[in-house]
């Protein structure tokens, strides 16, 4: 029979081993599925896994596919490690959507005369305040009241998600937009510069990853970053400490929704180009599987993002070249973190043979 | 007075999925696992219970294949929770994005789909009374199945032998192993039975309620349920009530809105949702009734030192 026994330590090679197995893991079930399915398993894992590789145009679409995924990941890490269960990333993305859209949308119907690299920052700015201050409701709502963050958190996104429908169905149509449920599409002096002639990714990717550095930086190399997190695994040494909780909450959620309230202002201002409902594919969502895949690291949740986002810019190809539905792709990510959450077990514990060992004074 | 009665009925049927939900959850949070996965095996049972009352015209088989679809995800749930002491919130949340996305997968073909099922459930004599028989007694039998639940649960927790060890369990795994009881088996029959409870509430929501199967069509009831478990202190006849008192808030917005009310529809679909964020503030500011309240090994692995 085999058991779990502890280990005297965490292991730190199982805690990066962890995510290649669950990958591992993923790819085993998609195998299993195509041919389950009458697909042939290794051109469906081609599709999903390598073909988004294999073009310039398909890199740059998995750089703006990967930018909202990394800066919401990187405000989950954080509120995680500091023991803050948010899961509402996508109604902070959606508010930061609203902030930078809107802003754009304003300058684009008043005719006011920006620059591109003039205005980017001032879409940062409105996307940052409009996230934040959703996931102020969060933290202000948890720190008066005690209400749960979590149940608050994802209620929010709902509610953020049906206040979108509301500004795209009335005070922001496009008046001549044939009735469409979208803004204008905004001035072109209002959308992020892009990197490369003749593809789409912009620099909202560059700040993506500055914006890792600066959190590496901030949990890593400040006291204030240490604070945060020794309340998540001892909350009793934090609170012996003089850590505020209060604090805490505060920080990680105003950090991470300003953060994921950038990710949506990209998104507006970025490759959308105008609001629309459907301005997040679930990025808040898959975020979280995003930061729990990269260890809650922000170097992590880079590589995580560049991983997931191959997932969903695979669901999109597959769609067209396999003939499998785009939904395949949440099964996945599915998939990943479940088995991602059972390898985790063997971090702390390792597997022993044999039945349970004898107590102290039983032995012979 | 008609459209009143049929309001009640409504109601009463749209509180149905957030009781039997909630009555599952509640076992399981009895016995010290928080499952916030709720949301993905409802999703999971709603799209498995519509796909087979579809193809078979059977709504009791529906009902059977979406509780045990349900029940099979929570037990995995229980065995990566129980056995592999992974994170509670975090593999909940798997479930919830796992249930979403295969439930969105295997649903593809069935999105517009109708149901050719007998829409009529009228208790005998019962639902000739006036008022009363429109309002109460021309409903599905999962809505009385779930008062049903309610009663014998309260019965079960706080007048059996095994209600009792399953509450000791919640508060206390480890003195109930030291007493030598199976505390991880137990937890993973808890477990199991509320995920099957959660998936006869979400069959009830796409055979029954709707009927249809759309992406996503639990839209937070799940999450609603969860949070009625704490609105309820974790007593069955609370979550009832809660239970029916948001089925009352959301047909109540349904009717304004289909009267035309002069407040923008989205507005009013927040209102559950907006509800819901009210009522944990308010029972939640009070800690101390909570803490009584709130089984003590709610949501901490309990891992046996052999």
């Amino acid at each position: 029979m085999i058991r779990l026994e502890a280990r005297p330590a965490p292991s730190r090679l199982m805690a990066l081993l962890s995510p290649l197995i669950a990958l591992a893991v993923t790819v085993v079930v998609a195998a299993i599925l195509f041919a389950s399915l009458g697909k042939d398993p290794v051109r469906g894992l081609y599709v999903f896994l390598l073909k988004p590789f294999s073009e310039v145009r398909l890199l740059s679409e998995l750089g703006l596919k990967a930018t909202p995924l990394i800066l919401c990941s990187l405000g989950l890490a954080l509120c995680y490690r500091s023991n803050v269960w948010n899961i509402g990333a996508e109604g902070q993305f959606l508010f930061g959507a609203i902030g930078g859209g809107g802003l754009a949308m304003w300058v684009t119907m008043h005719g006011v005369a920006v620059t591109r690299w003039g205005f980017f920052p001032f879409a940062i700015v409105a996307g940052a305040a409009a996230g934040a201050a959703w996931a102020a409701v969060v933290a202000l709502l948890r720190d008066r009241f005690h209400a749960n963050e979590i149940l608050v958190s994802l209620m929010l996104v709902y509610v953020a998600d049906l206040f979108l429908t509301w500004l795209m169905f009335g005070p922001w149509k496009d008046p001549k937009g044939w009735n469409f449920p979208q803004t204008v599409s905004f001035a072109s002096e209002t959308t992020i510069p892009r990197v490369f002639r003749g593809l789409r990714l912009d620099y909202g990717f560059a700040v993506a990853l500055l914006a890792a550095l600066l959190m590496w930086a901030f949990l890593f190399r400040t006291f204030r970053g240490f604070q945060l997190q020794v309340g998540g695994p001892a909350p009793a040494a934090a609170r012996y400490a003089g850590f505020s909780a209060r604090g805490a909450v505060w920080t990680s959620l105003l950090a991470s929704g300003a953060l994921a309230g950038v990710g949506g202002a990209f998104e507006a201002v970025g490759p959308m180009g105008q609001l629309t409902p459907h301005v997040s594919t679930g990025y808040g969502f898959t975020a979280i599987i995003v930061a729990f895949v990269g260890r809650l690291h922000p170097l992590g949740c880079v590589l995580a993002s560049l991983l997931l986002s191959t997932f969903l810019l695979g669901g999109e190809q597959a769609q067209s070249t396999i003939q499998m539905p785009a939904a395949l792709t949440g099964v996945f990510q599915g998939v990943l973190l479940l088995a991602l959450l059972g390898c985790d077990t063997f971090i702390l514990f390792r597997p022993r043979r044999g039945a349970v060992a004898l107590r102290a004074g039983e032995a012979t | 007075m008609n459209e009143l009665a049929l309001f009640i009925g409504t109601a009463f049927a749209s509180g149905t999925v957030l009781a039997v939900a909630g009555l599952g959850l509640l076992i399981n949070e009895r016995a010290g696992v928080i499952n916030l996965g709720a949301e993905g095996l409802m999703l999971m049972a709603a799209v498995t219970g519509f796909a087979v009352a579809a193809d078979t015209g059977s709504a009791w088989l529906a009902f059977g294949a979406g509780a045990a679809a349900a029940a099979l995800v929570a037990a995995a749930f229980g065995w990566l929770v129980i056995w592999l002491n992974a994170n509670q919130y975090a593999t909940g949340l798997a479930v919830t994005l796992f249930g979403g996305g295969f439930s969105a997968f295997v649903g593809v073909s069935y999105v517009g789909r109708k149901l050719e099922l007998p829409l009529n459930h009228a208790v005998p004599l019962l639902s000739d009374i006036p008022f009363l028989g429109t309002a109460l007694f021309r409903q599905h039998p999962v809505v009385y199945l779930a008062v049903g639940l309610c009663l014998f649960l309260s019965w079960f927790f706080w007048r059996t032998r095994a209600g009792l060890i399953l509450r000791a369990i919640g508060e206390s795994p480890e003195s109930a192993h030291a007493l030598g009881f199976r505390v991880r088996l137990i937890r993973l029959a808890a477990v199991v039975v509320g995920g099957a409870l959660c998936g006869v509430a979400g069959t009830f929501l796409s055979v029954v309620y709707t009927p249809l199967w759309v992406e996503r069509m639990t839209a937070g009831r799940g999450w609603i349920a969860l949070a009625l478990t704490v609105f309820a202190t974790w007593r069955p006849g609370r979550l009832l009530l809660g239970a029916y008192l948001f089925g009352g808030v959301n047909v109540l917005q349904l009717t304004l809105q289909a009267q035309g009310v002069q407040i923008p529809a989205p507005f009013m679909s927040m209102s559950p949702y907006l509800a819901t964020i009210a009522m944990l503030c308010i029972i939640s500011s009070n800690q101390a009734w909570i803490r009584l309240n709130m089984p003590a090994s709610l949501g901490k692995p309990f891992f046996p030192s052999q």
